[in-house]
């Protein structure tokens, strides 16, 4: 794929090894193919995976490395075979930018599962260049994985929902957990979970935190709208919940014992876990059997799923709730995010940083 | 429930305690309620939680015990509310004998009620202690029996009542009775042997061992399509992302992740195995396939007719080693060593029950 054209050049700012710190990297991203959208990045949420992978956590990094894959961005040039966007559009990106085409889940609009899915960061594209996420001033993307942000929601609140937001909601909706009237937990309380209690509450189910420590219990009740609020570690509460529950979406990027959370579900209650963790995590088997409970996990969304999110939260009025910091902060926030210190969501504020 | 009539007493072989040495042992049987059907036992079949019972493996054993839940009789009385049994009818009894008032038995999935009443080392409504099928007799409640269908053999449909219905069950809730799915059953033993014969029926049946002993077997005579050695990595590799589901019947801790790899996308892994030891998995093995970790438990009693009706209907029998009562302590030690093909079945009728 080589060319004597000068290709376009970005800066961003990558880690480059497993300490995680992030600095200005200038590097080149390809000129805009057919099926291809350039988009100038406006605002990137941070999520907890971009840590472990700039940590390097999942063993599978390579570096130098530009995270963020919750990008919102304006589009400058789309390729000739584009359709579905114009110049000036606002537009998101989220964690994939590629995949087979051909394999099942492709084929059946589940390509987050495609076993050659390309990440759009930490990840190599099929002209054998790396591929670099949203704490940067541009990106090219094909247009598959571009998704059209709809009018009226703002840039920084909408950016979250394209991990977070998809996270929650695609498993609600494979599992047929969007009827109202469900009784739903949400287990921690960060950037997927405020969007867990918000995006369950609009579905009018009853939703009951569960957290490990009883800080955030006013403002989940108060400004998240839950139902109930109970500290795991109180006995008496969580056996007062005990076999209530018809779903947990546990979004604890940690290690932590599964059956506490187990014993809160209803006969067929699910246990959907979102959190990327490479410890093993236990139970013993009486624990599923004797209710025929179900242990899954869910990844993202499909690109479709993506789409109907967006106009659910926009029909709903569900925004994110987060802190906007510039670019060189952005070390910092990755430090506060390990300590599990934001409400709820860092978003840089790409656009309006110096990125040199 | 005190009475002066003299309740009729019976021969059953019980554990007293948890060596798990069964010997005989006398007992009473409660009188035949509206409710109820009395019950001649004709066969039993031997399954292993009975010794993780007897045992006290599961901390939860009451002695005397006498185990015993996949049960084939001859009804021999019946109450005065019981319409749907008559007098000489060929019935089964499963794991559960009671109780019915809470959401899951009104919705036809009684097994998971949080006051189910177990066969045997449970206590009855009437205070008593349950004891199970190894013994002359049992008075069970008309809703937990079922009615065998003609033409099927006592011996060979026992072992139905527990391990056929515990690999029916979940293939209908989860909605995997449709043909053309790829199925795999690991463990061949019990629950194993049926669920090759009952997703056989059903579509296409790999078979998973951690040995190559029973390849044969599996393949020529439960009609396998497939076989893998679990540590025979470059199969299990070739074989990665096929599976629509995975019945585990293995009831010891094992790895599950060789078999999550296994999977497709949204595949499940129906555990069945009562390990009281942890089991692990790494959370992006069930996120990145979005897999399904779950468990079921026997059936319904809805379920156990419809099984039933199934094996009837394709032929289906279960590979049994006929034994009398005398026998069942070398048959336990023998179960143990999984050295049996595929479930061992007490002729009770045909046994001298006091030696």
């Amino acid at each position: 794929m080589g060319s004597l054209e000068t290709e376009r050049t970005t800066t961003g700012w990558a880690a480059r090894d497993p300490s995680g710190v992030l600095s200005p990297y200038t590097y080149t991203l390809r000129n805009t193919g057919p099926e291809d959208v350039f988009i100038k990045v406006i605002y990137c949420g941070i999520c907890h995976t971009d840590l472990h992978q700039a940590k390097n956590d999942l063993g599978m990094s390579n570096y130098p490395m530009v995270p963020g894959h919750e990008v919102v961005g304006e589009v400058l040039e789309v390729g000739s075979q584009v359709t579905k966007f114009r110049v000036g559009e606002i537009v998101g990106v989220g964690c994939i930018v590629g995949c087979c085409r051909n394999c099942r889940p492709c084929n059946t609009d589940n390509e987050q599962y495609c076993n050659k899915k390309i990440w759009s960061y930490n990840d190599v594209y099929t002209d054998g260049k790396p591929t670099q996420g949203g704490f940067a001033a541009s990106m090219v993307a094909d247009q598959k994985f571009v998704v059209k942000i709809p009018d009226g929601m703002a840039a920084e609140q909408v950016a979250p929902l394209l991990c977070a937001g998809v996270t929650v909601y695609s498993p609600l909706k494979h599992f047929g957990l969007m009827e109202s009237g469900l009784r739903g937990g949400i287990l921690g309380l960060g950037g997927v979970g405020h969007m867990g209690v918000k995006i369950a509450k609009a579905m009018g189910h009853h939703v009951t935190v569960i957290s490990s420590s009883d800080k955030k219990k006013v403002e989940a009740l108060e400004h998240l709208g839950a139902d109930d609020y109970v500290v795991s570690s109180d006995a008496e509460s969580m056996q007062k919940i005990a076999d209530s529950l018809d779903y947990i979406i546990d979004t604890v990027p940690v290690f932590h014992p599964l059956e506490p959370y187990l014993s809160l579900l209803k006969l067929d209650g699910k246990l959907i876990l979102t959190g990327v963790i490479n410890t093993p995590l236990q139970f013993v088997t009486p624990m599923v059997m004797l209710g025929r409970k179900v242990i899954t996990g869910s990844f993202i969304g499909s690109m479709k799923e993506t789409e109907e999110m967006l106009d659910f939260c926009k029909e709903r009025d569900l925004n994110s709730m987060i802190e906007v910091v510039k670019m060189d902060y952005i070390n910092t926030a990755m430090e506060r995010l390990e300590k599990n210190d934001v409400r709820y969501r860092f978003v840089v504020d790409v656009a309006g940083s110096k990125l040199e | 429930m005190g009475s002066l009539e003299t309740e009729r007493k019976i021969v059953g072989w019980a554990a007293t305690d948890s060596t798990g040495h069964l010997a005989p042992y006398t007992y009473s049987l409660r009188d035949t309620g509206p409710e109820d059907v009395d019950i001649k036992v004709i066969s039993c079949g031997v399954c292993h939680t009975d010794i993780h019972q007897i045992k006290k493996d599961l901390g939860m054993s009451h002695y005397p015990m006498v185990p015993g839940h996949e049960v084939v009789g001859e009804v021999v009385e019946v109450g005065s509310d019981v319409t749907k049994f008559n007098v000489g009818d060929v019935v089964g009894v499963g794991v559960i004998v009671g109780c019915k008032n809470c959401h899951p038995c009104k919705s036809e999935i009684e097994q998971y009620c949080n006051k189910k009443i177990w066969s045997y080392s449970d206590v009855y409504t009437d205070g008593k202690p349950t004891q199970g099928g190894f013994a002359a007799s049992m008075v069970v409640d008309q809703k937990f029996v079922v009615k065998i269908p003609d033409g099927m053999a006592a011996e060979q449909v026992a072992p139905l009542l527990c391990a056929g219905v515990t690999v029916y069950s979940p293939l209908k809730h989860f909605g995997l009775m449709e043909s053309g799915l790829r199925g795999g059953i690991l463990g061949l033993g019990g629950v194993g042997h049926m669920g090759v014969k009952i997703a056989k029926a059903m579509g296409h049946v790999t078979v998973i061992s951690s040995s190559d002993k029973k390849r044969e077997e599996a393949m020529e005579h439960l009609g396998a399509d497939e076989y893998l050695v679990s540590s025979d990595v470059e199969s299990m590799q070739k074989a990665a992302d096929q599976l629509d589901y995975i019945i585990d019947t293995v009831p010891v801790v094992h790895p599950l992740e060789p078999y999550l790899s296994l999977l497709k996308l949204d595949g499940k892994l129906i555990l069945m195995g009562v390990i009281n030891a942890p089991l692990q998995f790494v959370s992006p093995m069930v996120m990145l396939g979005r897999k399904s970790i779950t468990g079921s438990f026997i059936g319904s009693m809805k379920e156990t007719e419809e099984m039933l009706e199934f094996c009837k209907e394709k032929g289906l029998a279960s590979m049994i080693e006929v034994i009398k009562m005398d026998y069942i302590n070398t048959a336990f030690e023998r179960l143990e060593k999984n050295d049996v093909r595929y479930r061992f079945v007490v002729d009770v009728a045909g046994s001298k029950l006091i030696p």
